[in-house]
């Protein structure tokens, strides 16, 4: 009468999830990328403002000095920095992790400051120098990419080509060196192409390297944010010892209150946990503390599909059914429910993602991804073991469910 | 332990309307502490380490960074302190602060946030909006899934719970942040899914019971909430145990968050069985009558 094949199928998930899990479950948390709050860091958003001269802020202006700004943090050598447009003329600059905060801030602020050097190292010319209309063509001829560049005064580019002909003249953007041409011809108009940039991407890039160079917008601060590293460090190992207590409180009340059905939520709630810390890794999303609470959270919620599962179930039990079919009309019939609780959810999700900002766009995706997490593990995985446990007719007890042993319960 | 919960309504009804005037007083008197989030400015918080004296401790730090301004002082879990300046900081002011609080302070831990006027705006109305139209996705979900009395007895049951968390945070003068409003999400959420439970519960029992007067609606309805009742308890102690441990060991940057969850979860299960389900039966049966 009992079914090893089944209770094999029902071993297999679990340890094939194990041998799964246990592996990479280091390499998985160890991916993921924190956020500020967590690691310590900080948030700046600066509103690009008119230039100097009264210069309107164009879309090509924001996106040069976008990428001025990205030039001066990679020199700094802080790792995984995140730059962002915002709206029309605002820039996000998120900095996270261990580093001189005050000297990063300073760096930040700074307007673009570029010059040519001659092959001695000496300025000879300066970003004022330049027209900002710098861009990328194509050679009319091989069809290279290339960089065209205007001097505001011909005659002085007309000196400079003149006396270091054949020799390079390095172009410099914030004390780093973007590119050094050497000088081919005498030039009088003051247009040149500088050539050499292996395709259309990086000729762009240079091309607005120098335009940012040419006409620097200064940036005003408009909101920040900082969190001291440690700090940062204190919220995650905090949240994670919280999530932790939590974990073992409701294995041990799932255990007690529902046994069988629990020891499989219990399971479930595994694998849910490892599911979506594998889902944040893979899709590159930052976890903040709203993020890592809304993870937490979902345990709950992951936890309640099989609570109105588990009563259903006993519902049945009572209703005198068999152990089987008190299973199954059990899982069958709360289904609806747990559908229009989840979908409900999932809308407020997406609703919120949509319409809100920052933080509350980083608690809506892991909201959402909580709740497709707890679809997958709670509602397929979990009633999948409990069937194949139940069909093996190892358990045919009510107790197993916490149900009362009563009339007619073991009759077929 | 079972008890007639539908025959009392009108005493849940009377205390909910009580409390919600006592939340809206408390909002109007004390008015809402906004974070920096929501109100432009600036805000720096450290740990002091030590008993100290707000009064006296502004006066340190203006003596300490003399360009700015304190407004206000206010004392903290854990001996920190929370310093709010009126005017956003520059950059320097910024760093000036660092240095100070660095050379004052051991481990003073700063975290400091700026917000100008606009900004500040702009993520309040976001936040606000975000919220509204999470409600209207709720609201159009449930009208068709269920019908339209369901769905507007549930949101006015989650409203309720809402106004209480605020309001409780307004008298304990607890800063309103954009983790708060994450954890009013979440408490918008979770009540959402427990009226779900029952009202799927009553749903499905309309089918069976025959459903003449208003008495046997009433009886449909207290079984219907009895029969979910250990689902609706366990629930709640599962999520109760979650946000607890958050609030409990998490660390002072989420204490506020789970306080508010806390709140909002036993509100929420509260409000779901005696406002939400009773809400319905209320206007269900005066359908009833008119027939």
């Amino acid at each position: 009468m009992i079914k090893w094949s089944r209770f094999i199928g029902f071993l297999l998930i679990v340890v094939l999830f194990f041998a799964l899990a246990l592996p990479t479950y280091n390499g998985i948390w160890g991916g993921i990328t924190l956020g500020l709050d967590l690691q310590g860091g900080f948030d700046v958003l600066y509103e690009v403002q008119k230039g100097t001269n009264g210069e309107e802020v164009t879309p090509e202006g924001v996106k040069a000095t976008l990428e001025a700004i990205e030039r001066r943090v990679d020199k700094a050598g802080i790792s995984e920095p995140n730059i962002q447009k915002e709206g029309e003329n605002r820039i996000r600059v998120q900095l996270a992790g261990v580093f001189d905060q005050e000297e990063a801030k300073r760096m930040l602020v700074k307007t673009a400051e570029l010059r040519f050097l001659n092959p001695a190292g000496e300025p000879v010319a300066y970003g004022k120098d330049l027209k900002s209309n710098a861009k990328y063509v194509t050679d009319p001829n091989t069809g290279a990419p290339q960089v065209a560049v205007e001097f505001k005064d011909p005659d002085l580019f007309k000196d400079i080509t003149t006396k270091y002909l054949g020799q390079p003249l390095a172009i410099e953007l914030d004390g780093k060196i973007i590119t050094a041409p050497t000088i081919q011809q005498v030039i009088h108009t003051g247009q040149a192409v500088i050539n050499g940039q292996k395709d259309a991407k990086e000729a762009t890039e240079l091309a607005n390297l120098l335009n940012a160079g040419a006409l620097p917008y200064p940036l005003k601060e408009i909101s920040s944010f900082r969190v001291s590293p440690s700090l940062g460090e204190e919220a995650l190992t905090k949240t994670m010892y919280a999530g932790l207590v939590a974990f073992i409180l409701i294995f041990a009340f799932m255990l007690i209150y529902y046994r069988l059905p629990g020891l499989i939520a219990c399971i479930a709630l595994v694998m849910y946990a490892y599911l979506l810390f594998a889902a944040v890794n893979f899709m590159g999303i930052t976890l903040t503390l709203p993020g890592l609470a809304a993870l937490v959270l979902g345990i709950g919620m992951a936890v309640d599909v099989n609570i109105i599962a588990a009563e259903r179930m006993k519902d049945e039990f009572r209703a005198g059914k068999s152990t089987l079919s008190a299973v199954i009309m059990g899982q069958k019939r709360s289904m609806p429910t747990i559908i229009d609780a989840n979908i409900t959810s999932i809308i407020a999700g997406i609703l919120m993602y949509w319409f809100g900002t920052g933080q509350i766009k980083s608690f809506a995706v892991a909201h959402i991804i909580s709740v497709l997490a707890t679809f997958i593990t709670a509602v397929l995985i979990s009633r999948l073991m409990l069937q194949l446990l139940v069909r093996s007719n190892l358990i045919k007890n009510p107790w197993w469910f916490g149900a009362p042993r009563k009339k007619g319960a073991a009759a077929k | 332990v079972r008890f007639d919960i539908v025959k009392n309504r009108k005493w849940y009804f009377g205390f909910s309307i009580l409390i919600s005037l006592v939340g809206i007083a408390i909002m109007l008197i004390m008015g809402l502490n906004l974070g920096t989030d929501f109100e432009a400015g600036s805000r720096v918080q450290f740990t002091v380490g030590k008993e100290f004296d707000e009064d006296e401790l502004a006066k340190q730090f203006e003596q300490g960074v003399p360009s700015v301004e304190v407004s206000s002082v206010q004392e903290i879990e854990n001996h920190g302190a929370v310093v709010r300046i009126a005017k956003k900081i520059t950059a320097e002011e910024e760093n000036e602060i660092l240095a100070y609080l660095n050379k004052t302070y051991e481990n003073a831990d700063p975290q400091i946030s700026s917000i100008d006027p606009i900004v500040a705006r702009e993520l309040a109305e976001k936040a606000i909006w975000a919220i509204l139209y999470a409600s209207i996705g709720i609201i159009l979900y449930m009208a068709v899934r269920f019908e339209y009395r369901f769905a507007i007895s549930g949101v006015i049951s989650v409203l309720q719970v809402v106004l209480v968390v605020v309001s409780i945070f307004a008298l304990l003068r607890l800063e309103i942040d954009i983790t708060f409003i994450a954890a009013v999400l979440t408490i918008v959420g979770y009540s959402i899914h427990d009226t779900i439970v029952i009202f799927d519960r009553i749903r499905e029992n309309l089918k069976h019971y025959k459903v003449k007067t208003v008495s046997d609606l009433e009886n449909l309805v207290n079984d219907s909430i009895w029969q979910t009742m250990a689902r609706s308890i366990n629930t709640v102690l599962t999520v109760v145990f979650s946000a607890g441990m958050l609030y409990l060991l998490g660390g002072d940057a989420i204490k506020h968050f789970s306080l508010a969850l806390l709140i909002g979860l036993i509100t929420g299960a509260y409000s779901s069985i005696f406002i939400a389900s009773q809400l319905w039966v209320t206007w269900k049966s005066r359908e009833l009558k008119k027939a």
